[in-house]
């Protein structure tokens, strides 16, 4: 715990008026629990720990606690060339492996000025939206397992998600460390046969959907326990850099599809869905439409796929050694804004390699959406957070 | 056959300044601050501001309020280590030197060129990504720099202004030893409490005190086993080969 220093510097801060979390005083009846939860708790979406005070049931202070995954993912990316990391973005969020490649991939195109192909581009923006909808759909799912409803709703998101790890399995060869895209373009190109299976896929995943909010969004237990809590103000989310669905439930319209483009999603039709209570219940209910948002991309990216080559031909593999510059790239990943910061000084290594990981940077605010609440709904705010520690930890 | 679609570079809005003019408009709303601008050789053309830490709280403050700039939301946080550098120069001396001329010994002018070593001190580095949500543009990066790597290392935090920097700076403290003034939280993050170096630094030696093979053997286990009878932690244990 905080050594009694740091609590001074803390409260002090705190009188400031920076934006800091509210001081949430004890009722002054009993004593306080200091409590550690995790690192090893079924609720922690692995090893993380939750340093919490508890006044009763109140939690009046919270510290987030991690590194028990850090590798130092970054100076191993500094030892080693730019293609032989990524394979190793696979491992950062391992639920979304494509998207870390095309992050990835993103910046060094950027660092180097590399043109994609059109075909490339729409393979990506398809795993990309695949990537999303398995995503938010585990995350649901795991988010009522935090509630208590073990197990079913979760077999349900991953019967789905299943699915559409087959499909990466049959074009990347892995379920989850695909490794796919490379800078220029992707490694392999998909067969018809693999679009006619992905539209297959696609054209299930509506029924899925309809199935899963039919039982879920006006369940009573559902509903009592998510709408009205974990409050999070969008001038908040706005400061502390909170980026993704969360943000979005807290009725910030900024998607980086939308804003920046990137790729070719000034192509695609498709709507921003912003919450407008800010809880927990918004959070589940942007995630829900999101999959939605994603099946429509992926029918008009399934519909409109040309022909061609899924690499430029001029791209360099071999001797890659960008020149001198740095570049920042980001991506809307499904758990926001996923940014790889490259400073190159003209070596086959990069000089400087920084990930900016969503899952870390949302988990600022943490403590100030539990201040207050019982010791049960912090485990439901935490997992509405949707975080993963290889991400977090790096 | 398809075109090559190019990557679209900078991603700037249309109405984001260029380095140049947010550099006189800093200029203009906090006097006294210094503003550099770093140019970046590379194709995505990201140039970046440098910052005088004294008063980049305040530049920081200007940039967030100003109606134009708004940039509301930091984005991303991070450090760079910039050791010391040793740079050879051949320099060009002229010199007096006895020479023999026919077969008089004379003073003559001579010019040799030499290799000089000069050091130029390092730094660590911080960058800010920086993003306007309000008006949908950036990025603006953002550097500041400290007097050297070991024993001034202090730059102001920008926690007060975008709390987005919390943990990242944390993340900075502890990886590449910034401190960051006036950060209401400064602790290791990623590493234990207890833990000495900072793991980012170019000159970072791994530690030779733990066996990171989950099955030692060979040289890993011939350090690991140095290392401890050296500082008469433990004893060896039985059997294991030096």
């Amino acid at each position: 715990m905080t050594s009694s220093a740091t609590d001074v510097a803390l409260s002090a801060a705190r009188q400031e008026g920076w934006n800091r979390p509210p001081v949430i005083e004890p009722d002054g009846e009993g004593e306080l629990l200091e409590l550690a939860m995790g690192p090893h708790h079924p609720s922690t979406h692995g090893v993380f720990r939750m340093d919490v005070a508890l006044d009763g049931e109140r939690v009046i202070r919270l510290k987030p606690v991690f590194g028990y995954l850090h590798r130092n993912h970054e100076k191993i990316a500094e030892n080693t060339s730019y293609l032989a990391s990524m394979p190793y973005t696979d491992r950062l969020d391992y639920f979304c492996s494509l998207t870390n490649n095309w992050a990835y991939a993103l910046a060094v195109e950027k660092l180097v000025g590399q043109a994609v192909p059109e075909r490339a581009e729409y393979l990506r923006v398809i795993l990309a939206e695949l990537t999303r909808i398995q995503n938010h759909a585990s995350s649901i799912g795991f988010l009522l397992q935090e509630m208590g409803a073990s197990g079913t709703p979760l077999m349900y998101a991953f019967r789905e998600r299943e699915k559409i790890l087959d499909l990466f399995e049959n074009l990347t060869g892995s379920r989850m460390m695909c490794n796919y895209m490379r800078f220029g373009g992707c490694r392999v190109d998909a067969s018809a046969a693999w679009l006619d299976a992905t539209r297959k896929v696609v054209a299930g995943i509506p029924e899925f959907v309809d199935e899963f909010e039919r039982f879920l969004r006006t369940n009573e237990i559902l509903m009592a326990r998510m709408q009205g809590m974990g409050i999070l103000r969008p001038e908040l989310a706005v400061n502390a850099g909170v980026t993704g669905p969360m943000l979005r439930a807290s009725g910030v319209n900024y998607d980086i599809r939308k804003v920046d483009h990137y790729g070719i999603y000034d192509r695609f039709k498709f709507r921003v869905p912003l919450g407008d209570h800010w809880d927990i219940y918004d959070r589940y209910m942007v995630r829900m439409l999101e999959m939605r948002e994603s099946i429509g991309i992926l029918e008009q990216a399934l519909k409109e796929i040309p022909g061609g080559p899924v690499m430029d031909p001029k791209a360099k593999i071999r001797g890659f050694r960008p020149k001198p510059g740095e570049a920042y790239g980001r991506i809307e990943a499904p758990k926001g804004e996923l940014g790889f910061y490259l400073i190159s000084d003209g070596s086959p290594n990069p000089y400087r390699y920084r990930v900016r990981p969503p899952s870390l940077i949302n988990l600022t605010i943490l403590e100030d959406m539990c201040l207050g609440h019982n010791v049960a709904d912090v485990v439901l705010i935490f997992g509405s957070v949707d975080i993963v520690l290889g991400e977090v930890d790096r | 056959m398809p075109v090559g679609i190019p990557v679209e570079i900078g991603n700037r809005g249309q109405n984001l300044k260029t380095v140049e003019e947010i550099k006189t408009a800093i200029e203009a709303a906090v006097p006294c601050a210094r503003v550099e601008i770093a140019r970046n050789p590379g194709p995505s053309a990201q140039h970046s501001l440098l910052i005088g830490p004294e008063s980049a709280i305040e530049v920081a403050t200007f940039l967030q309020d100003d109606p134009e700039l708004a940039l509301d939301f930091l984005s991303n946080v991070t450090g760079v280590d910039w050791p010391d550098k040793e740079i050879a120069e051949k320099v060009k001396v002229t010199r007096q030197a006895t020479k023999i001329i026919n077969g008089v010994e004379q003073i003559v002018d001579e010019t040799v060129e030499e290799t000089r070593k000069r050091l130029e001190p390092g730094f660590l580095e911080t960058v800010y990504h920086l993003y306007s949500m309000a008006k949908k543009h950036g990025p603006v990066v953002l550097r500041m720099r400290t007097a050297n790597r070991t024993d001034r290392v202090e730059l102001p935090s920008l926690t007060r202004v975008w709390r987005a920097a919390e943990f990242q700076e944390r993340e900075i403290f502890d990886l590449y030893g910034i401190v960051f003034e006036g950060h209401p939280d400064l602790r290791r993050i990623l590493m234990w409490d207890g833990f000495k170096d900072h793991p980012m630094r170019r000159d970072y030696v791994d530690p030779d005190d733990y066996e990171y093979e989950p099955t030692a053997h060979d040289e890993v286990l011939a350090k690991a086993h140095a290392h401890k009878t050296e500082t008469g932690a433990t004893p060896a244990p039985e059997g294991a080969e030096p």
